[in-house]
C-alpha cells in the first residue's frame, strides 16, 4: 500500500508543478488543485497509513487506533482550499477579462510596449 | 488564564463580518466602526505589552486543553511588541485610507482589512504551526481582495501573479507540515522545541527537510532571495495604502522565521541548530543586493519602494541569521524601524502619485505643495536608507554592530554598506527627478477659450487629515532614534526570552502553573 500511497503523491505533484509552470490561468488553477490533492494525501499518510482502524481509541475493543490528528488537519487543509481555489477561480477571471489575456507572468516592459503599441 | 491574549483576534474576526453585513452600504458607519475597532485594538496590544514586559510568558489555551493536545495562543515580549506594531501601523494606514478616500474606491475594504489585521495578529500570537497556517491564509486570503482593491488592468494581474505563488507556498508549506508532524508527532512549537533536540544528528534527516521546508515557505512570505521576485511586482501594483500596510506582511515571514527556527530547530538541537544559518545567510546577503540594484534600476516611483523593501528585508534577515540573542536584538530593532519606513515612502507615494499623471521618474510639472511633499519624501528616503538622524542610521549600526563574527563579518559589512549607498543613490535620484526637476518643467497652459471652473476649484492640495498619518510616522521614527537606548534595551530582553528555550517550555508545557 505504501508504494501505491506514495506514487500517487508523486505523480499527482508533478502534474500540479508541471502545469503550475503553463503560467496560464486555467492550467494553474488545474495544477493548483492536484498540488492540494497530493499535499491532502500527504498530510494522511504523515499519521502512518493503517487499514481498518478507527481514529478513537475503543472502549470495549483492542488499543490499536489510528492517528486523529492528520485526518482533522487534513479536513482543515481540504476547507482552506477549497476556499482559496474559488477566490483564485474569481481573480483569475477578474484578470482575464480586465487584461484580455491568461497569462500570469507580466512582461518586465508591460506598459512600454502597451504605449508603444498605441503610438 | 488570562483572556485578554485572544483579544487582537477575537475583535477583528467579529468586526469584520459586521462590517461586510451590516454596514456594507454606509460609508460613514463602515469607516467609525473600523477606526474604532483598530483604536481598540491599538489600546489592547499596549495593555499586552505592558502585561508581557516583566517577562512572563503566558499561555491561552483554546477550550482549556493542556498544551501539547489543544491549541495555545502565546503572549511574551516578541509576540507583544508584533501585535502592537501592527495595531499601530494598521490605525495609521487606515487613517490615511479614509481621508484619501482609498477605502471607496471598491468594495469591503474595512471588512477585509479588519480581517488582515486578525490574521497577522493571529499568526504573532500562536504557538501551534498548524495554527499558523491557519492564520496565513486568513491573513492572505483579507490580502487577496485589498491587493486587488479598486481593481484595474495591471493590479489585477499583478493580484493574479500574487495569489498564485502564494498558494504555491501555502501547498510547500503544508508539506513541510506533514513531514514535521511524521518525524516528530506534535505541531506545538513548545513540544516541538522539547523534541527536536533529543532527536540525534544522524537520525535527522526527514526533520531537516521539514525545517528547510519551512524556511522556504517563510522565506516566500519575507521576500528572501530567491523566491522574492512576487514582492516588487505585487508591492507597485497594489494600492498605496495596502502596500503601506503589506510593510508588516513580510515581518510576518521574519517573524516566523524568528520563533520557529530559533525555538524548534534552533541553538541546541543538534539535527537543525546549523542549517537555518547556513543558507539563510548567504539568501539574505544576495536580498541585500537585489534590493540596491532594484532601487538603482527602477523606472517607477512605486518599485523603487518596492525593492527598497525587499533591500531592509535582507538586511533584517542578515542579522536575524547569526541566531544569537544580540543580533537578533538588533534584528528587531531594524524590523520595527523598516516596517514604519517603508510604510511611510508608500503613504508618501501614494500623496505624490495622485497628483501626478504617473508614478514613473520622469520631470513632470511639479504637483502643489511641492516643498511639502519632497520634505516627507526626503525625511523618510533618510530614514529607509539609514541615514543620520532617524532611526533607520541606529537600526544599520545595531545590525552591523552584532555581526561580527570572523567567517561572516566581511560579507555581511560590505553588503550592507554598499547596498545603503545605492540606495542612497537610487531613493537620491527619484527625489531629485519627482521633487527637483520637476520645478522646472513649465506647467500645461491654462487654455484660454473654456473656462472650468469645477477642475480649477480641485486644486488637489493634500488637508491636514491627509498628511497627519505620514508625519506621523516620521515622528514615530523620531521617538525610535531618541529613545534608541531604552528601546534597545526592551528588545535585547526580549530577545533573551526568545532564547530561553527552557522557560518557553515550561511555561506552554506546563499545565500546574496558572498563565
Amino acid at each position: 500500500m505504501e508504494i501505491i500511497v506514495a506514487s500517487t503523491i508523486a505523480v499527482l505533484t508533478a502534474g500540479g508543478v508541471y502545469l503550475l509552470l503553463r503560467l496560464r490561468t486555467f492550467p494553474v488553477i488545474l495544477g493548483l488543485a492536484l498540488l492540494s490533492y497530493a499535499v491532502n494525501v500527504f498530510l494522511f499518510a504523515s499519521g502512518r497509513l493503517a487499514i481498518d482502524q478507527s481514529p478513537i481509541l475503543s472502549r470495549y475493543g483492542e488499543a490499536t487506533y489510528t492517528d486523529p490528528l492528520p485526518q482533522a488537519l487534513v479536513l482543515t487543509a481540504i476547507v482552506i482550499s477549497f476556499g482559496m481555489t474559488a477566490v483564485l477561480v474569481m481573480i483569475g477571471l477578474g484578470a482575464y477579462l480586465e487584461a484580455e489575456s491568461d497569462k500570469i507572468d507580466i512582461a518586465p516592459d508591460a506598459e512600454d510596449t502597451e504605449k508603444d503599441a498605441q503610438a | 488564564m488570562m483572556h485578554w491574549i485572544i483579544l487582537p483576534v477575537f475583535l477583528p474576526a467579529i468586526l469584520a463580518p459586521l462590517i461586510a453585513f451590516v454596514m456594507r452600504y454606509d460609508i460613514v458607519l463602515a469607516r467609525s466602526a473600523s477606526v474604532a475597532g483598530t483604536v481598540m485594538l491599538l489600546a489592547i496590544a499596549l495593555g499586552l505589552t505592558g502585561v508581557a514586559a516583566d517577562g512572563t510568558t503566558h499561555v491561552y489555551r483554546l477550550g482549556d486543553w493542556p498544551a501539547p493536545f489543544g491549541i495555545v495562543l502565546v503572549l511574551d515580549r516578541l509576540s507583544a511588541l508584533m501585535v502592537l506594531l501592527t495595531a499601530a501601523l494598521a490605525l495609521i494606514v487606515l487613517i490615511h485610507a479614509i481621508a484619501t478616500g482609498w477605502d471607496a474606491r471598491g468594495r469591503h475594504f474595512h471588512a477585509l482589512f479588519q480581517f488582515q489585521l486578525m490574521g497577522i495578529c493571529g499568526a504573532f500570537l500562536t504557538g501551534d504551526i498548524f495554527n499558523l497556517f491557519v492564520f496565513f491564509e486568513v491573513l492572505l486570503i483579507a490580502s487577496y481582495g485589498l491587493m486587488i482593491h479598486s481593481g484595474g488592468r495591471e493590479r489585477m494581474r499583478a493580484g493574479l501573479q500574487y495569489v498564485v505563488m502564494n498558494l504555491a507556498g501555502s501547498t510547500l508549506f503544508l508539506f513541510a507540515l506533514g513531514t514535521l508532524y511524521a518525524s516528530t508527532g506534535t505541531l506545538n512549537i513548545a513540544d516541538l522545541a522539547a523534541r527536536i533536540p533529543e532527536i540525534p544528528a544522524e537520525e535527522a534527516a526527514l526533520v531537516r527537510v521539514a525545517a528547510i521546508l519551512l524556511m522556504i515557505v517563510f522565506a516566500v512570505k519575507a521576500a528572501l532571495f530567491p523566491v522574492q521576485f512576487w514582492l516588487p511586482a505585487t508591492y507597485a501594483n497594489a494600492p498605496a495604502p495596502v502596500a503601506a500596510l503589506f510593510a508588516i506582511m513580510t515581518k510576518v515571514g521574519a517573524y516566523a522565521i524568528l520563533r520557529v527556527h530559533t525555538t524548534a530547530f534552533g541553538p541546541g538541537s543538534p539535527g537543525t541548530e546549523d542549517l537555518a544559518s547556513t543558507w539563510l545567510f548567504p539568501a539574505a546577503i544576495v536580498t541585500i543586493a537585489v534590493g540596491a540594484f532594484g532601487v538603482l534600476g527602477a523606472k517607477r516611483l512605486m518599485p523603487l519602494i518596492a525593492f527598497s523593501v525587499v533591500g531592509s528585508m535582507g538586511t533584517l534577515l542578515v542579522a536575524v541569521a547569526a541566531f544569537s540573542p544580540n543580533a537578533t536584538s538588533a534584528a528587531l530593532y531594524y524590523m520595527v524601524h523598516s516596517t514604519f519606513a517603508a510604510a511611510c515612502l508608500f503613504l508618501i507615494a501614494d500623496l505624490v502619485i495622485t497628483r501626478r499623471s504617473a508614478d514613473t521618474l520622469i520631470p513632470m510639472p511639479s504637483t502643489v505643495q511641492n516643498g511639502l511633499f519632497a520634505a516627507l519624501f526626503f525625511a523618510a528616503a533618510i530614514a529607509m536608507a539609514g541615514m543620520p538622524p532617524l532611526s533607520g542610521f541606529l537600526g544599520k549600526l545595531l545590525v552591523l554592530d552584532a555581526l561580527r563574527a570572523p567567517g561572516s563579518m566581511g560579507w555581511a559589512w560590505s553588503a550592507i554598506l554598499v547596498g545603503s549607498l545605492l540606495t542612497i543613490v537610487g531613493f537620491a535620484r527619484a527625489g531629485s527627478v519627482v521633487f527637483w526637476k520637476s520645478t522646472s518643467v513649465p506647467g500645461p497652459l491654462p487654455v484660454p477659450d473654456r473656462i472650468t471652473v469645477e477642475e480649477e476649484e480641485q486644486p488637489m492640495t493634500a488637508n491636514a487629515l491627509q498628511v497627519a498619518p505620514t508625519m506621523m510616522v516620521i515622528a514615530i521614527l523620531a521617538v525610535l532614534a531618541v529613545f534608541a537606548g531604552p528601546v534597545s534595551a526592551y528588545l535585547e530582553q526580549t530577545s533573551a526570552q526568545l532564547f530561553d528555550r527552557a522557560g518557553y517550555i515550561a511555561a506552554v508545557l506546563d499545565t500546574d502553573e496558572e498563565g
